[in-house]
């Protein structure tokens, strides 16, 4: 009699949450994926007939090939970017003293408390042609460069998002670490950036390798900062999407667009999350 | 000249000295202790002298180089710290190894030496275990190999047992004691524990609020405390307060004989005497009578508290095999008068 309550009462808690996640997440999801299905006619808009021309299209055009791989290639390169400047950023802060800590954590986490639409187009008016940074490059002699509707507005603006989510985790890991662990390697001789590199670092992977996989998961998918750095030609997978539901009103298209967007971030982050619980398990026990 | 000597170093944090005009000289191959109360500043002394504290003043030499200003990872002390702070990522070998790496030692040479270390600590089984599959006593082990295995002129050990339980903790003091003595390394210890510096130590550096104290090997330190902190720090002892008279202090009428340099008659006087130089005999044999109030048996001596006109005093006795007074038995305690001590009272404080 205990036995089986024991057994279901994990279910009956879990319960509440599951059925919000099946109702918001999987069924959308699942009428998604058969809307990628259903053929399209531009005369007569969606039509109740099976086919696989959608994700054929997708498939055999260099067009869609080109922004999938322009989507990745961003997700990866802001994902580097806010590793290199994340982990030295969580490392200062979890040096710094009280108050300084509680004051630039905050300055970390500000961006996220602005809205990306906002956040966006001040980005946009630094970055234009007659922006605050054109303008020092004309004071510095430099001449106007074009930054605004290119690649490097939208990782620029990328960056500044996600790098919240590499440096907390980063910085939790690090809160879990000795202090003295660091010591001991200056005084086995190690200088401060073997140590670093020797002692420091390979015990905050763990928050290294995670917070990757949120940046890289959030930047694949994001759609503001594209929609609005990258102009009218530069699109990613998310604008992209939209553009077909929106604009050209092929929602099967866009669905298809969609899903196969989803599997290759779902294929990407799962096998990351094989190497990172890899490493886990041979390290941290 | 000492091998390590420390002149007029102090440290301040804000306007509080945590370490103030210590010196200190430290021959080659002895073992030191600073003993003292939390907050006392010795922690700060060994960080000073490990590099990983800046002094405010003073001056640090090692074998007649001033090491002062010199950074950590030039000193080549090694520290062995109370975390022990193993690489939690790296096997035992590979914690031991990793100072040899840093001085570039070949690898077979390298090899060599950790096997050498492991061995000297008695944990060449575990070379492959990471830090987190052993047991405190082995962790320990681990940071003193791989403090040990870079050859440093000095090993300083930051209260290395207060990890370990009661058992281990003693045997580990022994040990410790015979790895040093084995490979004569020059060592410095922290600790809080009297016991562990007592028996350990060549000579015991006593701290208080950042000054030091006294310095004496542990026998001296022990048989004549220079202020009567150290003589509550170090061992139990009983302070009794009563009136300087020729041969004794008078407490209530009654002479208690003990010794009293420059203590001029009828000035106030305590008589300090540990618990064990005192016996217990049938009531009026001794110098004092009084009444048994509480027994404890510690396995290798029996320690009392007796009631007695002149205050509560503590006795220890060894345990001669035999049950020895009970409580509210009526008992007289002797003891000869070159085993008490007087001194004239110090302020307000207690013992």
């Amino acid at each position: 009699m205990s036995g089986a309550r024991v057994s279901t009462t994990p279910w009956l808690l879990a319960a509440p949450g599951a059925l919000l996640f099946a109702a918001l997440v999987l069924v959308p999801l699942a009428l998604t994926v058969v809307l990628s299905f259903h053929a399209y006619d531009v005369a007569r808009g969606v039509q109740d007939e099976f086919t696989l021309a959608h994700y054929a299209a997708i498939l055999s055009d260099s067009y869609f090939l080109n922004i999938f791989w322009r989507t990745l290639r961003l997700a990866a390169l802001t994902t580097l970017i806010c590793a290199v400047i994340g982990a030295p950023e969580a490392y200062v802060l979890s040096r710094m003293r009280e108050p300084w800590r509680s004051i630039f954590l905050l300055a970390i986490i500000g961006p996220l408390l602005v809205s990306v639409v906002v956040r966006t187009f001040g980005w946009s008016m630094l970055l234009g042609p007659t922006g605050l940074v054109n303008d020092t490059f004309r004071g510095l002699g430099i001449g106007t460069v074009k930054i605004l509707y290119t690649e490097t507005a939208i990782v620029i603006a990328l960056v500044h998002v996600m790098l919240p989510f590499m440096v907390i985790p980063v910085w939790t890991s690090l809160q879990k670490l000795d202090p003295m662990v660091e010591a001991a390697a200056w005084t086995l001789g190690a200088s401060r950036f073997t140590a670093l590199r020797r002692v420091v670092l390979p015990q905050v992977t763990m928050g290294l390798l995670s917070g990757s996989l949120v940046v890289f998961g959030l930047s694949a998918s994001a759609f503001a900062i594209p929609a609005l750095l990258g102009g009218r030609r530069l699109k990613m997978a998310a604008t992209l999407v939209y553009d077909e539901y929106m604009h050209e009103l092929n929602w099967p298209l866009g669905a298809a667009i969609a899903m196969l967007v989803l599997v290759i971030n779902l294929v990407i982050m799962l096998a990351y999350q094989r190497v990172v619980e890899a490493r886990a398990k041979r390290t941290l026990g | 000249m000492g091998f390590l000597t420390l002149e007029g170093l102090t440290r301040l944090y804000g306007d509080v000295a945590a370490v103030s005009d210590v010196s200190l000289s430290v021959a080659k191959g002895e073992f030191v202790s600073l003993l003292g109360p939390s907050g006392c500043g010795k922690t700060t002394t060994l960080q000073m002298i490990a590099g990983l504290v800046e002094p405010t003043s003073g001056r640090i030499t090692l074998d007649g180089r001033d090491i002062t200003h010199e950074k950590p990872d030039r000193r080549g002390l090694g520290i062995v710290f109370q975390s022990y702070a193993l690489f939690p990522h790296m096997t035992v070998a590979q914690n031991v190894s990793f100072g040899l790496e840093m001085r570039r030692v070949a690898r077979a040479e390298r090899e060599a030496r950790v096997r050498q270390a492991l061995a000297l600590v008695q944990l060449a089984a575990l070379a492959d275990r990471y830090p987190r599959q052993l047991s405190g006593g082995q962790r320990q082990r681990v940071a003193v190999a791989r403090a040990l295995v870079i050859d440093p002129p000095v090993l300083l050990l930051d209260e290395p047992l207060s990890n370990l339980d009661a058992k281990l903790r003693e045997e580990m003091q022994f040990e410790l004691r015979g790895i040093q003595q084995r490979v004569g390394t020059t060592t410095i210890m922290v600790t809080h524990d009297q016991g562990e510096a007592l028996s350990m130590s060549d000579r015991v550096v006593v701290m208080e609020q950042g000054h030091i104290v006294q310095v004496d090997a542990p026998y001296r330190l022990y048989e004549s405390p220079a202020t009567s902190f150290i003589s509550a720090f170090v061992g139990k002892m009983n302070r009794l307060s009563g009136v300087w008279r020729p041969g004794g202090v008078e407490i209530g009428g009654r002479l208690l004989p003990c010794n009293g340099a420059g203590l001029s008659e009828g000035a106030a006087a305590v008589l300090a005497i540990r618990p064990e130089k005192i016996g217990l005999k049938a009531p009026g044999a001794g110098v004092l009578d009084g009444r048994v109030k509480g027994r404890f048996f510690l396995g290798s001596a029996w320690f009392f508290t007796v009631e007695t006109p002149a205050g509560l005093i503590g006795v220890s006795l060894p345990n001669a095999g035999e049950e020895p007074a009970r409580e509210g038995d009526a008992v007289g305690l002797d003891w000869s008068s070159t085993s008490a001590k007087a001194a004239k009272p110090e302020g307000a404080q207690g013992a």
